[in-house]
């Protein structure tokens, strides 16, 4: 598994390029809005990839709340902080397509966009618990945090759907049927960035586990001069010189 | 069963007991609550016809200030002498502590609330239009919806740095679609322009819904030391 | 004054056979610091067990473990067959702090302390506040009773529940002389009763002839067990 990792950069940095040259010449021009649309082959890539690194998140939370590994643990941290990343292209570039678009930068009655935001909030909240939490189980507080933040976004869905019902929205374009091309350069865009984020991932993964690994190794030393891990203390006369 | 009852009444009127011959929280807390209404009204100058309209939402940010304050002094006597450790060393169901400790901010809050609604109604000269019994279960349901995970949160938040802070960051997110509740069903009964039954419906789901995460996470959070 | 008739009142809860406590490769992390540093151990049940060792050795956080409030990194521990928060009704925790509501009288605590442990009734609560040789009539709150009156209401919240393992920690901290002989007579009472007692101290010399066995903690690890308080000889000991 390993020896593929030095082949993954290239592969994504190549599949990107490929993507950004179907987006930006390839696809063709909305008839509607016009050039501005081909932001879609960022936002929309990068929405779907956000949602499936929370939905991995959540999982790994749970499996960490049931089984209490490590691995779950640093899976369920990596891909809330891409997913953060990610959650945050979508909330720049999609007020950047709507005000030309929409007129306005932001519909506070938007579902998906008012959605996204919350999902950002409660991630965000999750890192920040992560980084100010004093316990030695700060993994089964951010569990648990997270298993709270999956259970709001349903709610959080269908209170805005209902608000929205109540109060007059832009038009919002789209909905006919799509340009097989802009279909085709939607998916390949996809794809690369899920392949940038499984790399991004895969590398923060390994950083993490080295890291926890020193900070292991380091616990463990801290205050004894020579390291001698005397697993049995019983009955030493002396101590592990 | 029977236990959990008793540890919870206990509890409680323990609480209510320290909270009575201190009077830490309350006195500041009533303060506060009269100093929110006053800086709105100096704020915000509707007319009769307008504050109709923003009054669900300001006063549901008046309420939310009041019970964040309020919930950050739960646990604050818990950690006096470590006597949460003399809880958590003891048989007693960790639900029977939330329990009593979520009833008794429920409470607290709740007569803030009741202390606070007749000035804002003063001071905005309100006049419902809509339903207005309905506002009865819209507090009750919105106000448990906030105290439920404030005090989980704020259970959570003991143990970080900058307890009182992080409190507003965890419950906050969490707490959006209880606030849209809230905030549009007091605005839909105050102008009588909608029904507030969805809202109604939408609070209760939330309440249920995180009630039981709450007990059933709140045990693993105890001991997350 | 001290009641030793009180010193071990009927039991509430009767174990039949106590097994030892085991300790197994225990390690509790703090990030980059590390409290127990693969702790085993097997102390044998019905003992009184001072733990002793200088400030930082990790003793406070293996009693912590004991008692199933510091949940350890890595290893287990087991009490008397079973995880130490399952076996909670068996545990009296003393710690440093006074585990007490300091607005509350003594009585007032003990009571609230007995409703979690499903001990109905003041009887038992009046006994144990007699036992540790305060008044339990007092009805000044606990915030404005002396340290050492406060120490002696704290043992009595552990002891509460008449439980079969006591942990205690620095119990005889700022405790007069004459009082903390006291405790310990209390605490051999109990032993003697087939109790398991755990001590940590910085007075060793207290329990000296009483104790059943000294552990010697330094660095996180267990590096000795010694029979006598005396320090044992080793070339770079710095314990005491």
């Amino acid at each position: 598994m390993k020896k593929i990792f030095p082949i993954l950069p290239a592969l994504s940095a190549i599949l990107l390029i490929y993507a950004s040259y179907q987006a930006l010449k390839v696809a063709p021009t909305d008839a509607l809005q016009g050039d501005v649309y081909r932001i879609i082959y960022y936002h929309v890539p990068s929405a779907w990839t956000a949602f499936l690194l929370f939905l991995i998140n959540f999982v790994a939370s749970i499996t960490y709340l049931v089984w209490r590994n490590d691995k779950s643990d640093v899976l369920a941290l990596v891909s809330a902080e891409v997913g953060v990343v990610f959650c945050t292209i979508v909330l720049v570039t999609g007020p950047i397509w709507a005000r030309p678009v929409w007129g306005i930068w932001w519909a506070p009655g938007d579902i998906r966009l008012t959605s996204t935001l919350v999902l950002w909030l409660i991630y965000v909240s999750y890192l920040v618990l992560r980084k100010f939490s004093t316990s030695a189980q700060t993994q089964v507080m951010a569990a648990a945090l997270a298993v709270f933040g999956a259970l709001d976004v349903p709610l959080v869905y269908f209170s805005i759907w209902f608000f929205r019902t109540q109060h007059p929205q832009p038009v919002i374009g789209g909905g006919g049927s799509m340009d097989p091309r802009m279909l085709h350069t939607l998916l390949v865009s996809w794809l690369a960035f899920l392949l940038f984020a499984f790399l991004v991932c895969w590398s923060r993964y390994r950083l993490e586990l080295l890291k926890r690994g020193v900070e292991r190794a380091e616990a463990m030393e801290s205050l004894v001069g020579a390291g001698a891990a005397a697993t049995t203390s019983l009955p030493l006369g002396r101590s592990p010189r | 069963m029977n236990s959990l009852w008793a540890v919870t009444w206990a509890t409680l009127v323990k609480d209510v007991r320290l909270e009575w011959r201190s009077k830490d929280a309350l006195n500041s807390m009533l303060f506060f609550s009269l100093l929110v209404v006053v800086i709105f009204v100096f704020s915000f100058d509707p007319l009769a016809e307008e504050s109709r309209h923003i009054v669900g939402g300001l006063v549901w940010i008046a309420f939310l200030f009041a019970a964040v304050v309020a919930l950050n002094q739960t646990w604050a006597r818990e950690l006096r002498n470590q006597v949460l450790d003399a809880y958590r060393v003891s048989p007693a169901p960790a639900t029977g502590l939330f329990i009593a400790k979520a009833v008794g901010n429920f409470i607290f809050v709740c007569v803030l609330e009741a202390l606070m609604t007749p000035l804002f109604v003063i001071f905005y000269n309100l006049h419902v239009l809509g339903p207005a019994w309905q506002l009865v279960p819209i507090a009750l349901l919105g106000t448990w919806a906030l105290v439920v995970n404030g005090t989980f949160f704020a259970a959570m938040s003991l143990r970080t740095r900058n307890r009182e802070i992080m409190l507003p960051l965890l419950l906050f997110p969490v707490s959006i679609p209880a606030v849209i509740g809230m905030v549009a069903g007091t605005t839909a009964i105050l102008t009588g322009e909608d029904s507030a039954h969805f809202y109604l419906v939408l609070l209760l789901t939330y309440d249920v819904v995180f009630t039981t995460a709450c007990l059933a996470l709140f045990r693993t959070i105890l001991h997350a030391e | 004054m001290w009641d030793s008739a009180c010193a071990s009142p009927s039991p509430v809860i009767e174990t039949p056979v106590q097994s030892p406590i085991l300790v197994s490769d225990v390690v509790k992390q703090f990030g980059r610091f590390a409290a127990l540093r693969g702790v085993s151990a097997e102390f044998d049940a019905a003992k009184f067990h001072a733990i002793l060792g200088d400030n930082g050795a990790g003793k406070t956080t293996l009693l912590r473990a004991l008692a199933g409030l510091a949940q350890p990194t890595q290893g287990s521990i087991t009490i008397f067959g079973s995880a130490p928060q399952d076996a909670s009704r068996h545990i009296g925790y003393m710690a440093h702090p006074s585990l007490l509501y300091d607005e509350m009288s003594g009585i007032e605590n003990l009571r609230y302390f007995a409703r979690l442990y499903e001990i109905a009734g003041d009887e038992r609560c009046r006994n144990v506040i007699a036992a540790v040789g305060l008044d339990p009539e007092l009805t000044r709150p606990v915030g404005q009773y002396s340290q050492g009156m406060r120490q002696r209401m704290s043992l009595a919240r552990a002891i509460l529940h008449d439980p079969d393992l006591l942990l205690l920690d620095e119990p005889f901290s700022n405790v007069d002389v004459h009082s903390a002989r006291a405790m310990v007579g209390l605490l051999k009472g109990m032993r003697d009763a087939g109790k398991t007692i755990f001590v940590v101290t910085h007075q060793a010399i207290l329990l000296e002839g009483i104790a059943d066995e000294f552990v010697w903690m330094q660095e996180g690890r267990i590096v000795d067990r010694t029979a006598s308080a005396a320090q044992p000889a080793r070339p770079q000991g710095k314990l005491l």
